[in-house]
């Protein structure tokens, strides 16, 4: 591997920093899932490497029903679904967090860094869009929030400026009647990448019949993890039914842009795009009655 | 080239101390620096698992941690998984169901199973089968190293390597 310099950080602070002072010299390191294999194979160079797994606020997890869930960026996957009432109450971001890699990546890789690798095929990102998140980011002027659906620009890039990263991720206390799900196509059962994924969140009325609310997003899809407002909203205030999923189906469908690639054709990832909204949304509803 | 730095570890019991580029992965370390060669380099992108330590408790890759991540940690390799000269159960049941052929991937896998056994005891097939979905075998075809896994956990040797 390519020679670089090694920080173990301990403050909010001393990482924005390194990082004003390095540039694009520099990378931040929590699970390493991503970054070790992409320094390895000579796709990204680093002089320094910011080890952020030591500061409190990249790895605490707070939660409080009701309040709501924050979690460091450098939080691996199983600390989340090890924690018996979070997983509970964040169904979709569950549904991610066990799918992405084996055990093995799940004990290192955390959801900040998935985010943060930026891939249209990221398994949280779907969900965290879906359960509406925030990132939470530092830099030198200080902290700034972003919703996690414009936090991706591009494919590997994002809305991280010089001397910023990826400090925690906020999510809202799911309302009464809420239920979220993450699902992916894969042509496996398991440790494969997403020929499309779709998060989606409802909330539904006190009756358990009808949308008040509800969230969708596609993963590998587009050239960054794709949120369809528009198909969501499309829901609000109809019955829960065949058709009004079906619609929000479509419509997501329609938003999605693929591309050819080993992993699939585009032509079928948009057949796909409109299958798995739907069973998304099926499961969301399901957990949502179940709730 | 950057300079060396000093790591301290806990390694299979023992308290070890060594040198690391801050490049090298705890992989490399274990097995050029340490001659623990038991844990084996496969893919070194975190795909096949044939290099899988307990690193605090949880289950790793070690071609994914950088050696100078593992100052102050725990690590049982599989080296350390044997109870003073006495195999495992785990290895013993390896060894009785011929849950191998080449032997390469057979570190991980055993590693990779005693994290299993050591959060849930008594896990059903379908548990076994996904937990090891990050430990990839081309010789046998899993289906011998499943039996192994699961009649380890029933063996009540295992109970005693818990007391």
């Amino acid at each position: 591997m390519q020679a670089f310099d090694y920080v173990r950080a301990s403050s909010v602070d001393e990482v924005v920093s390194l990082l004003a002072q390095n540039g694009d010299q520099a990378r931040v390191l929590s699970g390493g899932t991503d970054l070790l294999v992409a320094l390895r194979e000579g796709r990204r160079q680093a002089k320094l490497v910011i080890d952020v797994k030591g500061l409190a606020e990249t790895s605490r997890i707070d939660y409080a029903p009701g309040k709501g869930l924050t979690f460091g960026a450098a939080v691996p996957c199983h600390r989340l679904y090890d924690n018996a009432e979070i997983a509970a109450a964040y169904p979709g971001l569950m549904d991610a967090a066990t799918l992405i890699g084996g055990v093995q990546i799940q004990g290192r890789a955390s959801m900040g860094g998935n985010l943060c690798n930026a891939s249209p095929a990221a398994d949280s990102i779907p969900a965290l869009i879906a359960h509406s998140a925030i990132a939470v980011i530092a830099g030198p002027s200080g902290t700034r929030e972003v919703p996690v659906e414009e936090f991706c620009i591009a494919p590997g890039r994002t809305q991280l400026q010089n001397g910023e990263f990826l400090v925690s991720l906020r999510v809202p206390a799911p309302a009464p009647g809420f239920g979220a799900a993450y699902l992916r196509f894969i042509p496996r059962n398991e440790m494969d990448i997403a020929v499309v994924g779709v998060g989606a969140s409802v909330t539904l009325d006190e009756s358990r019949t009808t949308f008040v609310a509800a969230r969708i997003a596609l993963g590998a899809v587009a050239p960054t993890p794709l949120y369809v407002a528009e198909a969501g909203a499309s829901l609000v205030g109809k019955k829960v039914s065949a058709e009004a999923i079906e619609e929000a189906a479509k419509i997501a469908q329609a938003a999605a842009r693929p591309i050819t690639d080993m992993r699939g054709t585009a032509e079928f990832r948009k057949h796909l795009s409109a299958v798995m909204t739907r069973r998304t949304l099926e499961k969301a509803i399901a957990r949502a009655k179940a709730a | 080239m950057s300079n060396k730095v000093r790591v301290q570890t806990k390694l299979n019991g023992h308290d070890v101390e060594f040198l690391a580029e801050p490049r090298q992965s705890l992989l490399e370390v274990l097995r050029d620096t340490l001659n623990l060669t038991g844990a084996k380099e496969g893919c070194n992108n975190g795909n096949c698992g044939a290099c899988n330590v307990i690193m605090n408790g949880v289950l790793v890759n070690s071609c994914l941690v950088l050696a100078v991540e593992a100052d102050g940690a725990e690590v049982t390799t599989i080296e350390g998984i044997s109870l003073a000269g006495e195999l495992h159960p785990l290895q013993k049941k390896f060894l009785e169901h011929a849950a191998l052929q080449c032997g390469i991937c057979t570190p991980g896998f055993i590693v990779s199973a005693k994290a299993l056994l050591d959060k849930h005891p008594d896990p059903t097939e379908h548990e076994v089968r996904m937990w090891l979905s990050g430990n990839l075998c081309r010789c046998t075809g899993y289906d011998k190293i499943v039996r192994a896994v699961l009649d380890a956990a029933d063996s009540p040797e295992l109970e005693a390597t818990r007391a």
